[in-house]
């Protein structure tokens, strides 16, 4: 595979993407036969904004293949809190470690990152942009719940504006045949028009709706739930307005399919109760397991480790 | 109208929206450069009823002309070999953009860090839509 860094779901091709699936699941399945392969080896996590679960997903994938780890969890721990730039610091990074995962509060940060880095760079989410490694987290679920992609639809429901994964996951899955998008999201927080604009051109079918209801759900094999973030707003009125406008709890859930998955990136608020956990629809918690595994596997390919095993 | 000497070699942009010949002066770079430029403002245009025109004297091979075809497909340009027109050439879209304009996603990467060009990509000729290079934000034509 000739992938150098990873900035967005789209640089991998269909067929390297299914590759890398087969790995993360064999590394599921055999974690002793992958325990040493990264032996030696470091990663950096260069996290500017603070994403515990992200980088701990990095770290423990790292870990599981025998791999160090090294890094920083925010921007006032390290020399950006004295003005250095991206660019410098990867520079000086590639020095020191094998392989580096960045998370940035500005979009694009990764990429100029990979521009000037000696070592391969994965994009571990930039702003409101993209975040192909949940991405892959997620298709990987759904491979997992569902067998397959095709034909499925995919309902997206709540920060459709600001929330990465939404964007990266849905430019993912329209790769694939007969797939179908639900937005569910209030008028303020609409899939940004450079989204729409693509699954037009693709005639990708999809439906914009603001109602979380029985109607809507009727059909979808997939809910994807996301959480209004209060760090991508401006002003904490608009925040407080916007946080509660969906919230999945039983009596809602009795609506939906007895085959509709329920999923999301995490952390949540108020947007799924509770209660809702012990649903066996409920796999959000199987799909953050599903994140190391595939850190794993990217791991392993970026460092060129993946063939030998 | 006012006359402006012949250039022997160089190129003639005619039709330039009036009022516009000293931005395109920038995008173009010519104040780095140190051939004549002639800058004519609001010329009488029967089309366009004023126009800018911009002369320069030059090797033909010297300028970059693409960035043109992002600021305004109606420039005329004309390339002038021995005092004489020898081509008029058709502006299309430029596959990126260097420079010419900045990107306003406040998220964007270029508003904090140093030293990074302003890059944007045509993502889809049909519409001319060009995007930043960092954050895929849309550009936004100047008039």
């Amino acid at each position: 595979m000739a992938l150098k860094h990873l900035m967005s779901p789209l640089d991998l091709s269909v067929e390297e993407l299914e590759t890398m699936m087969d790995l993360a699941d064999d590394i599921r399945s055999h974690p002793e036969k992958y325990a040493h392969v990264c032996d030696g080896k470091r990663l950096a996590t260069l996290f500017y904004e603070p994403s515990t679960r992200t980088r701990l997903s990095f770290e423990a994938a790292m870990m599981n293949l025998g791999g160090t780890v090294l890094g920083f969890s925010s921007a006032d721990n390290s020399s950006a809190a004295k003005g250095e730039s991206v660019a410098d610091t990867i520079r000086v990074v590639s020095c020191y470690a094998d392989i580096a995962a960045i998370r940035h509060p500005k979009e694009g940060a990764p990429l100029v990152a990979s521009m000037k880095s000696l070592i391969p760079v994965i994009n571990a989410g930039d702003g409101g942009h993209q975040h192909p490694t949940q991405t892959l987290t997620d298709l990987l679920t759904i491979r997992n719940l569902k067998g397959h992609f095709e034909g499925l639809t995919i309902g997206l429901c709540g920060d459709l504006k600001f929330g990465r994964t939404v964007h990266s996951l849905i430019t993912a899955l329209s790769r694939y045949h007969n797939i179908q998008f639900c937005l569910i999201s209030p008028p303020e927080l609409r899939v940004p028009s450079y989204v729409i604009e693509e699954l037009k051109e693709k005639g990708i079918p999809y439906a914009e709706v603001v109602r979380l209801d029985e109607d809507t759900m009727k059909g979808l094999d997939i809910l994807y739930m996301t959480r209004v973030q209060k760090e991508r707003f401006f002003n904490e009125e608009d925040y407080i307005r916007m946080k509660d406008f969906y919230v999945l709890d039983r009596e809602k859930l009795e609506q939906a399919p007895k085959d509709m998955y329920i999923m999301h990136p995490l952390p949540r608020v108020n947007e799924i109760s509770v209660e809702v956990d012990d649903d066996p629809r409920a796999q959000y918690f199987f799909q953050a397991q599903c994140g190391v595994y595939i850190r794993s596997a990217l791991i392993m390919t970026l460092l060129g480790l993946a063939k030998e095993n | 109208m006012l006359n402006i000497g012949a250039i022997k070699e160089g190129f003639v942009l005619d039709h330039i929206k009036a009022g516009k010949a000293m931005t395109i002066y920038h995008d173009l770079r010519l104040d780095k450069l140190d051939c004549t430029v002639a800058i004519i403002k609001n010329a009488q245009s029967s089309k366009m009823g004023r126009k800018d025109i911009i002369k320069v004297e030059c090797s033909i091979d010297y300028l970059d002309l693409d960035v043109l075809g992002f600021i305004d497909h109606n420039i005329t340009v004309n390339v002038i070999k021995d005092e004489e027109i020898i081509e008029k050439r058709a502006l299309k879209l430029p596959s990126q953009v260097v420079d010419v304009i900045k990107c306003h996603n406040p998220r964007c990467i270029t508003s904090i860090e140093q030293g990074l060009h302003h890059i944007f990509v045509l993502t889809d000729e049909k519409t001319e839509t060009y995007r930043c290079k960092y954050c895929e934000e849309a550009a936004r034509k100047r008039d």
